[in-house]
């Protein structure tokens, strides 16, 4: 079922501008009554269960696979291994431009990292997929796995993300170290952390000669139908992907994996439809994860406490067969104005699966290291952390001197400092306790994002009972697109909400461009909102041409489209509503298009980030060591706010992903086999409700004539920034106790805690 | 999984004929074994359900003041128990430090006794685990062992025990019921779960085929009742198995104390008893001096088994903690966040 039907009845009336309203999700009625379709929610008639077998050994050769003990269980159909595997019309170890990553289909007996797809069990039940799996029985001629800084191969490397530069030197870091009063040196170790998003990559593939359908979770539709139409050897026109909901991405659903293409593959090979579903512990190898990184920052400071250099030198881990590594140092760019600085990356080669995108991908792990060396510097400069930020404050891109496009950041720190109520804590860490003796610490970061823009298309029809109908190929994470774009979309067309019809989360549509980058809304938006003006100028046309018309012969002044009606901009008592301007016309409807991308001349310009500042609080066992985030409070500028409710629902996600990071998250590897050993959602800790008992976003008002037309930046991965290094400076704070490991355990506290200093 | 035949009997002797087939299993709420089962771990040829066995659902008190409780009464039924939760106040703390109220809802008394290691070597069925299958090795020895045991361990298993239910049950003398091919047995749940030894696939007193049928808390438990706590350390604040917990409960007359009552949780393959530590305490005066003692003594024989000797502070640490919240009194409400070090903490509103 799709958003538009349920919420027909459930959004109040609004009259005038909708966008900047909080409307509730469109979509929330089916989510919360168990509606919405996901996509292993399809069963089409004839459905066949595709189970893969995944390598527990983390480099080597599969030797052997008992195929005929697992065909001989009952209800298997079928058993792909790289002995019979179809060919695929797109070489796997070829990269496919713009994100594609070298994937593993069967295409040899290699095994290159623990979770790695060995073979895939088709069969008329889950149940006895799953059991044909565990029947094959795997033998594998092992080599050592590369797991760690000691056995892994270090590389130079050009690029770091997707296509940014490994090394960028502003000034001479040296020399801006010599100047320097005090220089902080300290090195951080950030862990692999895993999407978990709820949802697992899952798919449903049904095809129909060359013509494959695919329900799937994706971020990017128009990429993925291209993407899979190459390995399959169609038009991507054939391809059609449904996504109009997915349970999370966070990155994990933008990128093609192995697994998915196997099952899309044996859905082929059968004639059946095939459904696969990863289970949670297969989500630990194929699909992404954030990667492991040690970072080296340098901090000079001169005796006002001004920053004279800034270095940050990440090595970040990746397969032994594919990039991508996390910019994390370039997190140290954009923020803090200093005469020498210098980012650069390395990268290690372990036997893992690729690591990708990871929601604030680089910036995630960079920013939670800078932050807390920021935090270390101010220490030693014996300056209050938000003093220290404040005396740095870049006003142009450092290094650059571009101007910022917009920068509330002074803002949004004096806003969050008085929300939270930072001024008078103590500069010493240990000095306050609350009523029951607990340990209380204050720490703050700056979060920053960069505002990326895709090109996209949109469709907006206005129909002759006054409604309309928009579409875009959207992806809605949860994150509420099928709400703040249908938004942006009325506000163009002069309607009300309710009133427009918006269809999304189908790749048959124009391209909506890619949900990542925290630019959807941007993207996409953008795209709705000039179809939609598109289509009221089309409408203007009519009735300003038509004599019948009280807008007859406004032509050159123009009309404003306002609740189903179009006005003279001179003369508001003159109007005519869309249904007597079609009628008259005696047509159906009026279609609207429009692509839409970033003025280039704009982006070369200018610097373009959403900013801002996180306070947190936390409490601290004095004996047992245990850490409470009790208080998060983010005031962020991030452009035009488009659906306050949902933006602030985007905030707080990413600061507890902020909180989760700092104290919680890591994947944990024996480093003998490669194998994590807390691939589960018992043993990999995420936060709980309990864990984050107080979470305050402020929006603080910016307006950006560059970014894009309407103003937006964007939201989805900020809150993560600054976050990080706010809670781990607070648990300094709290205990003065400096933990440059992330997550922060308890043992960090209590070895060599002296116990006598309560 | 692996297919397996299902058996519903219909009566508690029923069920023990039907489990007396080498290769059955009992099924309870399944929390655990149902993971097991999806993972491999364990690959029973016959599942025994004894969710519809009659008369296993009960809290009976008897008239000595001890209290019988059916092996299928659910963990929340048991800790929301507003008379049981009174007499018991550490017990019905411990339940409600345990999992999340959807398995509380669902998990039984009888399973949290049966509930298994967490050591992911057990469950990883490509790494070497004696408890899984005898003679393989134990992987978790040089392996990522931050959690694991600091007592009562052996070379061949330093698993650990996950209950926070448990813990009390041994701090009180509980008592479990069982009927077995050879009839009916009392098992005091401190002699229920078996130090590994050389032996670690043994992992209790049960003899095949025999079934917890019931459990008892004796009438002298109730004594405790005014100062008994649980306390439970986590590295999240719900949702997580203990790095280390302990139940403490004292009987205190005149300043001194009568009796105490300490056992350990997350640092051994069963709930670990302090008696000697209890000795120590009997007709002292309860102070933290002499709970840091009664500590010391409660760890004297721990060692690390890995990366884990900072579990040997914090356990001592936590003994001390729990004695001291026991002295303070039994809270006249349960805590928002049971267990939890942070329950005092003002504005710690959200049940975990």
């Amino acid at each position: 079922m799709s958003p538009e039907i349920a919420s027909r009845t459930t959004q109040p009336r609004r009259h005038g501008s909708n966008s900047g309203q909080p409307l509730t999700r469109r979509d929330g009625v089916l989510k919360v009554t168990g509606r919405a379709t996901y996509a292993a929610d399809n069963h089409p008639e004839g459905m066949l269960y595709a189970v893969t077998a995944i390598s527990r050994i983390a480099r080597g050769r599969v030797t052997a696979l008992d195929v005929t003990a697992a065909k001989a269980h009952p209800g298997v159909v079928e058993i792909l291994t790289p002995a019979n595997r179809p060919p695929l019309s797109h070489d796997p170890e070829e990269k496919m431009l713009p994100f594609g990553f070298r994937v593993e289909v069967l295409q040899n007996d290699g095994v290159r990292y623990v979770g790695q797809p060995i073979a895939l069990v088709i069969a008329e039940t889950l149940e006895a997929a799953t059991e044909g799996a565990a029947l094959l029985n795997p033998q594998y001629e092992v080599a050592d796995a590369r797991t760690n800084l000691s056995n892994g191969d270090r590389f130079d490397t050009a690029s770091v993300g997707i296509g940014m530069p490994a090394r960028t030197a502003h000034g001479d870091i040296a020399v801006g170290l010599a100047a320097a009063t005090h220089v902080i040196e300290a090195d951080y170790v950030t862990p692999a952390q895993y999407h978990n998003a709820m949802e697992p990559h899952a798919v449903v593939a049904e095809w129909d000669g060359d013509r494959v359908t695919l329900d799937m979770p994706n971020q990017a539709m128009a990429l993925s139908c291209a993407s899979y139409a190459a390995y399959f050897g169609i038009p991507a026109e054939n391809v059609l992907i449904r996504s109009p909901f997915l349970g999370g991405g966070f990155g994990s659903k933008a990128i093609l994996n192995g697994p998915q293409i196997l099952a899309i593959l044996a859905a082929r090979l059968l004639k059946r439809p095939v459904k696969l579903a990863l289970t949670r512990a297969q989500m630990y190898g194929p699909v992404g994860h954030r990667g492991h990184t040690w970072q080296k920052l340098r901090i000079g400071t001169d005796s006002n406490g001004r920053l004279t250099a800034l270095h940050h030198h990440a090595l970040c881990a990746t397969s032994s067969f594919d990039e991508f590594l996390e910019a994390a140092a370039n997190a140290s760019l954009p923020l803090y104005e200093s005469p020498a600085i210098l980012v650069e990356h390395e990268g290690l080669r372990l036997d893992t699966g690729t690591p990708g995108p990871m929601r604030a991908p680089g910036e995630a792990s960079g920013s939670a290291t800078l932050e807390v060396a920021m935090d270390e510097a101010a220490v030693a400069c014996g300056m209050d952390p938000l003093e220290f930020r404040l005396a740095n404050y870049a006003e142009t891109e450092p290094g650059t001197g571009r101007p910022f496009s917009s920068k509330a950041l002074r803002e949004c720190y004096s806003e969050g400092a008085k929300r939270f109520g930072w001024a008078g804590r103590p500069i010493e860490p240990r000095q306050m306790r609350d009523e029951n003796g607990f340990l209380v610490g204050w720490g703050m970061g700056t979060a920053v994002f960069h505002c990326p823009h895709f090109p996209a298309e949109a469709r907006a029809t206005l129909r002759a009972d006054g409604t309309a109908l928009v579409e875009t190929a959207g992806a809605d994470m949860g994150q509420g697109a099928w709400t703040a774009l249908a938004q942006i979309a009325a506000e163009a067309l002069g309607l009300d909400p309710d009133q427009v019809e918006f269809h999304s989360g189908v790749s048959s549509l124009p391209d909506g461009g890619i949900a990542g980058g925290s630019g959807h809304t941007a993207s996409a938006g953008l795209a709705l909102n000039n179809a939609g003006e598109d289509a009221i100028a089309k409408l203007a046309a009519l009735a300003t041409a038509d004599p019948a018309s009280p807008l007859f012969g406004a032509g050159n002044i123009g009309v404003v489209a306002r609740s189903g009606r179009l006005h003279r901009l001179d003369d508001d008592g003159r109007s005519e509503s869309y249904v007597e301007i079609l009628a008259r016309a005696g047509q159906a409807e009026v279609i609207g298009t429009a692509k839409a991308a970033r003025d280039q001349e704009a982006a070369a310009a200018h610097a373009m980030f959403s900013h801002g500042a996180v306070f947190a609080e936390v409490k601290v066992d004095p004996d047992l060591g245990q850490i409470r985030a009790t208080r998060l409070v983010g005031a962020f500028a991030a452009g035009r706010v488009i659906n306050p409710r949902l933006v602030r629902s985007q905030y707080f996600g990413g600061m507890i992903w902020g909180a989760s990071f700092a104290l919680h998250e890591e994947a944990i590897t024996d480093h003998r086999t490669g194998r994590i050993m807390n691939a589960d959602l018992a043993e990999y800790h995420i936060p709980v409700n309990a864990d984050v008992p107080s979470l305050d976003a402020i929006l603080i008002e910016e307006n950006d004539p560059y970014v894009n037309p309407l103003g937006i930046k964007g939201v989805g991965e900020i809150g993560i920034t600054g976050t990080v290094g706010a809670v781990a400076n607070a648990v300094w704070h709290a205990t003065g106790v400096r933990v440059r490991r992330f997550p922060i355990r308890i043992e960090d506290l209590i070895i060599g805690w002296d116990t006598s200093r309560k | 999984m692996n297919r397996f035949d299902y058996i519903r009997p219909a009566s508690v002797p029923e069920a023990v004929a039907a489990a007396a087939v080498p290769g059955s299993t009992y099924l309870a709420a399944g929390t655990n074994l149902l993971d097991l089962m999806k993972v491999g771990t364990m690959r029973p040829e016959r599942v025994i359900d004894i969710t519809r066995l009659p008369g296993l659902d009960h809290i009976e008190w008897l008239a000595d003041g001890s209290v019988r409780i059916g092996a299928m009464v659910r963990n929340s039924d048991l800790a929301y128990d507003a008379r049981f939760a009174r007499t018991f106040p550490a017990v019905a703390e411990a339940l409600l430090s345990g999992a999340s109220a959807q398995l509380r809802n669902a998990a039984t008394v009888g399973g949290n006794l049966m509930q298994r290691t967490r050591c992911a070597y057990f469950h990883d069925l490509a790494s070497a685990c004696n408890r899984r299958m005898a003679g393989s090795g134990c992987d978790a020895r040089d392996g990522e062992n931050r959690l694991h045991a600091v007592l009562g361990w052996s070379e061949h298993c330093i698993a650990t025990h996950p209950s926070d239910f448990c813990v009390p049950l041994v701090a009180l003398d509980a008592v479990a019921e069982v009927e077995g091919p050879h009839g009916a047995r009392d098992i005091p749940v401190d002699l229920l779960h078996a130090l590994p030894g050389a032996t670690p696939e043994r992992e209790t007193a049960l003899a095949p085929g025999e079934l917890i049928v019931a459990l008892r808390l004796p009438s002298e438990a109730a004594s405790f009742s005014g100062n008994a706590r649980y306390l439970k350390l986590r590295e999240r604040t719900s949702y997580a198995f203990a790095v280390v917990s302990a139940a403490a409960a004292l009987e205190i007359e005149g300043g001194l104390i009568r009796k105490a009552r300490i056992a350990l949780g997350g640092v051994a393959a069963k709930p670990w008893r302090a008696r000697e530590a209890e000795a120590a305490l009997v007709d002292m005066p309860a102070s933290t001096e002499a709970f840091t003692k009664a500590a010391e003594l409660a760890l004297a024989d721990a060692l690390p088994s890995g990366d884990n000797a900072f579990k040997i502070e914090l356990a001592r640490r936590i003994v001390v903690r729990a004695l001291n919240l026991a002295l303070e009194g039994t809270p006249e409400v349960m805590p928002a966040l049971p267990a939890s070090p942070f329950s005092t903490t003002a504005g710690a509103t959200h049940v975990a």
